[in-house]
């Protein structure tokens, strides 16, 4: 029998032919019209006109053709809502069939129908299936809540549903239980507040139990489970690990890499100095390495996360090196990754054999990894200073090759190397300096002048190296220009000399003939602080830099640790949090690795263990409304969970730095205080056009230059409000406002003890909130608070807290704890702290954003009264990292088109017309656009507060 | 979870689409094809994400076969199903290609639609869905109330693999033990890495539900075996190998070998693979090569230095285990029908095969 004859393309008058024979009397005839039909739909022609004449066939005892109806059916209902509600009686009847086969068809096939009409219709017949003798017909019917869900979230709650599927997680049948996990796992993630999977020590010893008999796919679908429980304390995490362990030797690399995650998390709260914490370490690394004789897809899922856990636990694998060796024959994405983990495991011990490996890498033909096996050299040498020598002179050799690319990436990391060992290798600059003129690539064009400039003083011929460049500075890319700018300025300040009339040249160049703001920008600022502060020039520009880190491109901590909570996942191949690539509401609750319990070394006697042990932290089973308070009166406050705020990298070089020091000076000076011995202001005529009339505005570009690093003057701080009455707190008073600056979030606190006691051991926690808002540090309050002294602090606030929907979304409820009790307050954050500085959509992208928003999302706002043109508008908004992406002038109105982005990814697209020039007209209409609707309020709120300050 | 699943041809063409999710739009199979299967790039990872949709990828001969979500689904877990995907296909109609999936269209999306439920894979063992997914077109409207329950019960139960009521005249099982020696070799001769993985294939045709227990010699059975008899090890240089690793297929019963090491399981009907391993000691290296590259170039053109040579390697057969792996026994019990271990014939072989075996030069 071939089918292959379906796909043959056909004639003109097929649909009348196939509807002929669809009608035919006979059956062989009519299955064979259904097989054309299911044909033509899979290679995307459009049989929908047919949908009664195939419903019609679904009458039918022959199980084959009836499956293919189905799956007609399945495609097509949601096109024809009216012709599908036909299919309804068979399905109903078919759910009563004596054959399981059959029900279990039938309750699949269901489901899938996505038409609201029908899915009422649904309901008896499922429930049926889900009290089901038969296993088979149970595990389907688990699954199909899970579809119901998906469709119509609100009817199943009102069915009752959810309630039977827990009941399932109790079923005799393993499989049963596994579909029922993997349904409510994901109907738990979209209702983040409910506690749906209500995990508990008996429930996980269900699922332990049942993870030993079901199949390898239940198994991965009840560890990924199991990885969302926190357990209570050392003991319990234990004894999880100790039934999950036995995983690690299964044939399916899911099942292996979801049981290393839930070992992963749970080592968290074992004490290090514990034997079973070395026995675990231990049994890790063999399943680890065996991964990689898996097929190389599989292999790469696999090193994508041995990355992450190499970094998270480097000694799981530090004896493993070897085996990330690259073959020859292996694809190019496991080589790349391969040489990613060889560094992260390089140490003092292994780093002979790393390099030669290394060394035998730069030679093999793909440039990429050729390049990638370069670039690792320079970062051994950065991570291990006794190699450092041996990793410079391997450079040498390979610069020595001359192929091109080598040459240029060799450069590129011999630049890192002297920022971390300055004054060490200046030697080779001689032979780099050989090699000026083939270089193309702006990356080593720009790391070539970098270090020409930073060791001008030793270069004899530094000046006409760098003049070279000049030649063509209009043509190079703005990384080389602006290097060039900064390494010429540094020539300069330490040969003035001879070099007046380059730096002439260069600062002309960057300020007169260039159109790009940034280079400009840069330009003034060097032309000001050499004509007003020579000193000051020098002090900055050839100020020490920091050494760089020795390991550049390490994971932030705390993305880190969420990551390791996602082992497995797309989100630990892609080394992004869900959020950044699952659209709506999934995947924006922050996992977070559980908290290592304060249980007391002996875990002999559980006695020991204090009862409050157990801090209220689960990442994701969140409590319900009704157990806030509790959970509110039992805060632990101690130290808040989550990482320190992370630090801004210190690989950037150049001009950032410089930015810190100069910009106080420039923006006080007065235009007639200039005049430095050699230098002559930039006249304002010089000051091109487009540059805007003054000064003033020219500045104004800086902040577009740094907009990456975050505006230099923040955004909108509302005035501080008394948020705790001190009647209510014991003579505490609290007021307090919130701030965002360059990219940071804090709450500036305004403690006053209005009490006749000295105020002492303050400590601050927030409960859980729709943003994940968490403070960053403790609250600390140096002196003890004296009766009538009033003390200010700003507490940094991070956002990767856990997170947890709140009524109204922005409420903020806060426990503040000093000497005297604990006090509760809550308070509302303006939603404009949430803005984060890269905000700034490319046009491309907020068009089709906006289109592919549904119409329904939009909400629509006026703003009374705001007196401001277009150009005000938008610029008080950038500084609170609302950016205006495009503006269009239609019939006399402005229309600003703006997006922002919130710190949990969120994008908020909006429209604002502005009628400029009509004092009678001030009202603003304002339209907003988002995938999370619910926001949208707070936005406008956030509007009016800033446009209205 | 998987929220679709299309296969196509060298060309681009969908042989096969079956979209589970609402979220997968028709567009998701032409964006699969113009940014991977026709980029002009070839694309450098199997995991690709466009406009916020994610496909993963595998290639069997020129057939492609793409997963699609739009969720933060199991990576690993998508693999792996693909790859069973492929298995079972192979099982039930040979080779995968173009030619053979048109033929078996209808199959196919039958077998979609059994073994991934809303994009969550179900119960994929090809003994098991092959009791009622025929290629024949099904039975079921002849099947007796009884067998339609074994059915179930076998696709649900805690034995999904192996059907019961198997009846064979001559009980006969086979062992192979398959290694593969890989080998990296410095142009000088010296090792930089060497490692045997070897895998032990059952070809079984046994009566009823047999229960097995296979031994080997591993070192830490032995050693915890021999404390008596401490001498017996010693003497005789290699009587057991160590094993770095190993993994089993899902009918062994893992806690069972975690707590005391033992390897029990009831095996599926006919050829499935027990277990696979690694080990790195003591591994017999059958051949080495030792790399002599002279450079000729006497001609008046002067022949540079090839940049890249490939390293040399080399592929051979052995019949020998060279990990040193040997079968202790294989026991089977089938309390239930009158056969005992003795009345099965056992077979045994070893084959040592080159896997990445390479000396650099």
């Amino acid at each position: 029998m071939t089918d292959s004859k379906y796909f043959t393309t056909t004639k003109k008058g097929e649909i009348f032919e196939l509807k002929a024979e669809l009608n035919s009397d006979k059956k062989e005839k009519k299955k064979e019209a259904v097989k054309k039909v299911i044909a033509s739909m899979t290679v995307g022609k459009d049989v929908s006109a047919l949908f009664p004449d195939v419903v019609n066939c679904m009458q039918t005892d022959n199980l084959e053709l009836k499956k293919l109806v189905y799956l007609y059916l399945m495609n097509y209902a949601k096109s024809q809502p009216d012709m599908a509600i036909m299919a309804v009686n068979t399905f109903v009847k078919d759910c009563e069939d004596p054959n399981p086969l059959i029900r279990a068809l039938a309750v699949r096939t269901m489901g899938c129908i996505r038409v609201d009409k029908i899915t009422e219709y649904l309901c008896e017949p499922l429930r049926k299936c889900l009290k089901d003798e038969d296993p088979y017909v149970r595990k389907t019917a688990a699954v199909c809540v899970a579809k119901l869900h998906d469709i119509n979230a609100q009817l199943v709650e009102d069915q009752g549903f959810l309630d039977t599927l827990k009941d399932l997680i109790s079923d005799s049948n393993p499989m049963v239980v596994a579909n029922a996990v993997a349904a409510l796992s994901e109907i738990a993630e979209s209702h983040p507040s409910s506690n749906l999977l209500d995990l508990n020590p008996q429930s996980i010893n269900k699922l332990l139990t049942a993870l030993n008999e079901c199949t390898e796919w239940g198994q991965i679908f009840i560890l990924d489970c199991l990885a969302n429980y926190t357990p209570k304390d050392d003991r319990e995490a234990q004894s999880i690990c100790e039934r999950v362990t036995p995983r690690l030797s299964h044939a399916n690399s899911a099942v292996v890499l979801s049981a290393v995650k839930v070992l992963m998390k749970f080592m968290e709260m074992l004490s290090k100095d514990l034997d079973y914490y070395g026995t675990l370490l231990k049994k890790l690394a063999p399943p680890l390495v065996t991964l990689l004789s898996a097929e190389p897809e599989l292999q790469y899922v696999a090193l994508r996360n041995i990355n992450l856990i190499v970094q998270k636990r480097p000694e799981i694998l530090k004896h493993e090196m070897k085996v990330f060796f690259v073959k020859y024959n292996d694809p190019i994405y496991v080589k790349l990754e391969k040489l990613d983990i060889m560094i992260r495991l390089a140490s003092q011990a292994n780093i002979a054999q790393v390099l030669a490996e290394l060394k035998e890498y730069a030679t093999e033909v793909d440039v990429d990894f050729v390049r990638k096996a370069v670039r690792a050299i320079g970062r051994c040498a950065i991570k291990v200073e006794q190699s450092a020598e041996r990793c410079v002179s391997t450079l040498l050799d390979l610069i020595q090759t001359k192929v091109n690319y080598v040459v240029q990436e060799a450069i590129v990391v011999i630049k890192d190397i002297f920022r971390k060992y300055p004054n060490k290798y200046e030697s080779v600059i001689a032979t780099l300096c050989e090699n000026l003129d083939s270089l193309d690539e702006p990356e080593a064009r720009a790391a070539m002048i970098w270090i020409v400039g930073e060791y001008a003083e030793r270069i004899d011929n530094a000046d006409e190296l760098l003049e070279s460049f000049l030649e063509g500075f209009h043509d190079e890319s703005t990384q080389v220009q602006l290097q060039l700018l900064t390494a010429i300025v540094k020539l300069f300040l330490k040969k003035p000399t001879e070099t007046q009339e380059l730096v002439q040249q260069v600062l002309s160049l960057a300020t007169q003939d260039s159109d790009n703001p940034d280079l400009r920008d840069r330009g003034y600022i060097y032309w000001r602080l050499l004509s007003t502060d020579p000193v000051a020039a020098k002090e900055v520009v050839l100020a020490e830099k920091p050494l760089i880190s020795e390991e550049t491109d390490l994971i932030e901590p705390t993305l880190l640790d969420e990551l390791i909570c996602y082992i497995g996942t797309l989100a630990s191949v892609y080394h992004k949090p869900p959020s950044a690539f699952v659209e709506g509401g999934r995947g924006v609750v922050h996992k977070s690795l559980p908290p290592r319990t304060a249980s007391s070394e002996s875990t002999e006697s559980p006695e020991t263990a204090p009862a409050g042990a157990p801090s209220g932290e689960q990442p994701d089973v969140i409590p319900t409304q009704g157990d806030l308070l509790g959970d509110l009166l039992n805060l632990d406050l101690g130290p808040p969970v989550g990482g320190p705020p992370l630090a801004t990298s210190s690989v950037q070089m150049g001009a950032v730095d410089l930015l810190g020091g100069g910009l106080d000076s420039l923006m006080g000076d007065e235009p007639e205080g200039i005049g430095g011995p050699n230098f002559v202001a930039p006249p304002a005529a010089a000051v091109p056009p487009n540059l805007g009339t003054s000064m003033g505005s020219g500045l104004s570009d800086l902040f577009d230059l740094t907009s990456g690093v975050g505006t230099l003057s923040g955004s909108y701080v509302a005035p501080k409000a008394v948020w705790l009455p001190a009647m209510k707190a014991k003579g505490l008073e609290i007021s307090g406002t919130f701030t965002r600056q360059v990219g940071s979030i804090s709450m500036d606190l305004q403690l006053t003890n209005k009490a006749l006691q000295v105020m002492t051991d303050f400590a601050i926690q927030f409960n859980r909130n729709s943003f994940g808002l968490a403070p960053a540090a403790p609250l600390q309050v140096h002196a003890p608070l004296s009766p009538n002294q009033t003390v200010e602090i700003s507490l940094p606030l991070n956002t990767v807290g856990s997170v947890m929907k709140m009524e109204p979304l922005n409420n903020l409820q806060v426990a503040v704890k000093n000497n005297i009790d604990v006090f509760y307050f809550s308070t509302l954050y303006p939603l404009h702290i949430l803005f984060v500085e890269d905000g700034k959509m490319d046009r491309q992208m907020f068009l089709a954003t906006w289109k592919d928003i549904p119409n329904e999302n939009e909400a629509q706002f006026q703003i009374r009264d705001c007196p401001l043109n277009a150009e005000a508008v938008s610029s008080r908004l950038q500084s609170s990292n609302i950016f205006t992406v495009a503006k269009r002038n239609v019939e006399g109105q402005d229309m600003l088109y703006q997006s922002l982005k919130l710190t949990n990814g969120i994008w908020v697209l909006a429209e604002l017309r502005i009628q400029p020039g009509n004092p009678s007209f001030t009202d603003l209409e304002l339209s907003l656009k988002c995938r999370a609707p619910e926001v949208s309020q707070h936005v406008y709120q956030a509007y009016e507060t800033i446009l209205k300050n | 979870m998987i929220g679709g699943l299309f296969i196509y041809n060298h060309k681009g063409e969908v042989l096969i689409s079956r979209v589970y999710r609402d979220d997968i739009g028709r567009n998701a199979v032409d964006a699969f094809r113009v940014n991977v299967i026709h980029a002009r790039q070839q694309v450098r990872s199997p995991v690709t994400n466009i406009a916020r949709t994610s496909f993963f990828h595998v290639k069997r001969s020129n057939i492609w076969l793409a997963a699609v979500t739009k969720q933060n689904v199991n990576a690993a877990m998508v693999f792996e199903f693909l790859y069973k995907m492929c298995d079972v296909m192979a099982a039930y109609f040979g080779k995968i290609s173009e030619e053979n999936i048109k033929n078996n269209f209808v199959l196919i999306y039958e077998l979609l639609d059994e073994i991934l439920d809303f994009g969550y894979p179900q119960n994929s063992e090809t003994g098991a869905l092959k009791t009622f997914i025929t290629q024949q077109g099904i039975k079921s409207q002849h099947q007796t109330k009884e067998e339609q329950s074994q059915i179930t019960s076998q696709v649900t139960g805690q034995i999904g693999w192996r059907r019961e009521g198997i009846k064979y005249r001559r009980n006969e099982l086979f062992l192979d033990v398959l290694e593969s020696v890989n080998l990296l070799m410095s142009p000088q001769g010296q090792v930089l890495s060497a490692h045997v993985s070897g895998r032990v294939v059952m070809k079984s045709y046994l009566s009823g539900m047999p229960e097995c227990k296979f031994g080997m010699n591993d070192k830490i059975v032995i050693e915890k075996q021999g404390k008596g008899t401490a001498d017996e090890t010693s003497k005789s240089g290699k009587q057991s190998i160590a094993i770095d690793d190993c993994t089993f297929h899902q009918c062994v019963r893992l806690s069972k070998f975690d707590s005391e090491r033992s390897i029990s399981f009831i095996p599926p009907d006919g050829e499935f693979e027990l277990m696979r391993y690694r080990t790195t000691k003591d591994i017999i290296l059958p051949f080495r090569v030792i790399p002599l590259v002279r450079e000729v170039g006497r001609t008046k053109l002067e022949v540079k230095k090839k940049w890249a040579r490939p390293p040399i390697s080399m592929n051979f057969e052995v019949p020998f285990a060279p990990s040193g792996l040997k079968v202790r026994y294989l026991k089977v019990f089938e309390p239930k029908l009158n056969y005992s271990d003795h009345d099965v014939i056992k077979w045994v072989r070893y084959i040592g095969r080159s896997g990445i075996y390479e000396t650099r030069c």
